[in-house]
C-alpha cells in the first residue's frame, strides 16, 4: 500500500532531490522508517539519536499534527499524504 | 545566489511588517531554484504569528500553515524558497535566536527592520551548514 511522503526542501539532498517518496507502511512510524531504510543518510536529520523524531521536525498526516493523533501508531493508507515540515521561528 | 523578487511582492512583505508592528509579522516565499543556486520568488504567503505569548521579539509559524502552503506550492510546480519576518525597531540582522530557530538549509530568511511603523532595511540570509554546524550568508536581494 504505497503511502506518498512530501520532503521539504532541506531535506532534499539526503532523498536523491526527490521532493515526494513513496513507501509502503500501515502507520506513519512505519512510513518513516521506510523512508530512512530507503534514504539512510536522511536518518540524522529526521531523528535523535533516541530514536525519536528530532524536536523541530512536524510530521504530519493530510492536515493533522501526528502528536495529536497516535503518534507513530498512527494508521495510514494510501489515499493519506504524510508531509515533513521544519519548524519556521525566530525573532529579535 | 541572490534572491530575486518583484518589487509588489518585495513592497507587500515590507508593509507586512508595518502592519503588525510593534509585532513581528511572518510569512513565507514560494518560488523556484534556478540553475544558478538563485531563488525566484513566485509569491509570498502572509502568516499569522503564534507567538503570542511575545509577539514583539517572537514569531513562528504554525507548521499546519506550512503543510498547506507546501502542498498548494507543489501543486503550482514551486517549492517554499525561503521565509521572511520583521524586527521591530530592530536591526535587520539575523540573531542568535533566527539561527538558532532556523532549520530550511538552503532556503532564504528574509529580515525587514520596522521603526515607528515604517519599514526601513530588509536584507536576505541563506541558511547553510548542517543542523549541528550551521550558519548565515548575507545575500543580495535582486527587486525587479
Amino acid at each position: 500500500m504505497p503511502i506518498k511522503v512530501l520532503i521539504p526542501t532541506p531535506l532534499r539532498p539526503y532523498t536523491g532531490k526527490q521532493s515526494a517518496v513513496e513507501v509502503t507502511a500501515q502507520t506513519v512510524g512505519e512510513a518513516l522508517n521506510n523512508l530512512v531504510a530507503q534514504h539512510p543518510d536522511l536518518r540524522k536529520h529526521l531523528f535523535a539519536e533516541d530514536g525519536k523524531l528530532r524536536s523541530f521536525v512536524n510530521v504530519y498526516l493530510n492536515d493533522e499534527d501526528i502528536r495529536y493523533l497516535a503518534k507513530d501508531a498512527t494508521p495510514a493508507t494510501e489515499s493519506d499524504t504524510i508531509t515533513i515540515v521544519p519548524s519556521v521561528a525566530g525573532g529579535v | 545566489m541572490a534572491l530575486r523578487i518583484q518589487k509588489k511582492l518585495f513592497e507587500l512583505l515590507r508593509l507586512h511588517g508595518e502592519e503588525t508592528y510593534p509585532h513581528e509579522c511572518c510569512g513565507v516565499l514560494v518560488g523556484e531554484f534556478d540553475e544558478a543556486d538563485g531563488r525566484v520568488v513566485r509569491s509570498a504567503v502572509k502568516c499569522g504569528n503564534t507567538r503570542t505569548d511575545s509577539p514583539e521579539n517572537r514569531y513562528h509559524i504554525s507548521p499546519a500553515e506550512l503543510v498547506r502552503i507546501q502542498r498548494e506550492a507543489a501543486l503550482a510546480g514551486h517549492d517554499i524558497v525561503g521565509f521572511y519576518h520583521s524586527h521591530p525597531d530592530c536591526a535587520a540582522e539575523a540573531s542568535s535566536t533566527d539561527l538558532a530557530e532556523a532549520h530550511w538549509t538552503g532556503c532564504s530568511y528574509v529580515i525587514t527592520s520596522v521603526e515607528n511603523r515604517k519599514a526601513v532595511v530588509t536584507n536576505s540570509f541563506l541558511l547553510r551548514g548542517t543542523e549541528e554546524a550551521k550558519h548565515f550568508d548575507d545575500k543580495v536581494i535582486e527587486v525587479y
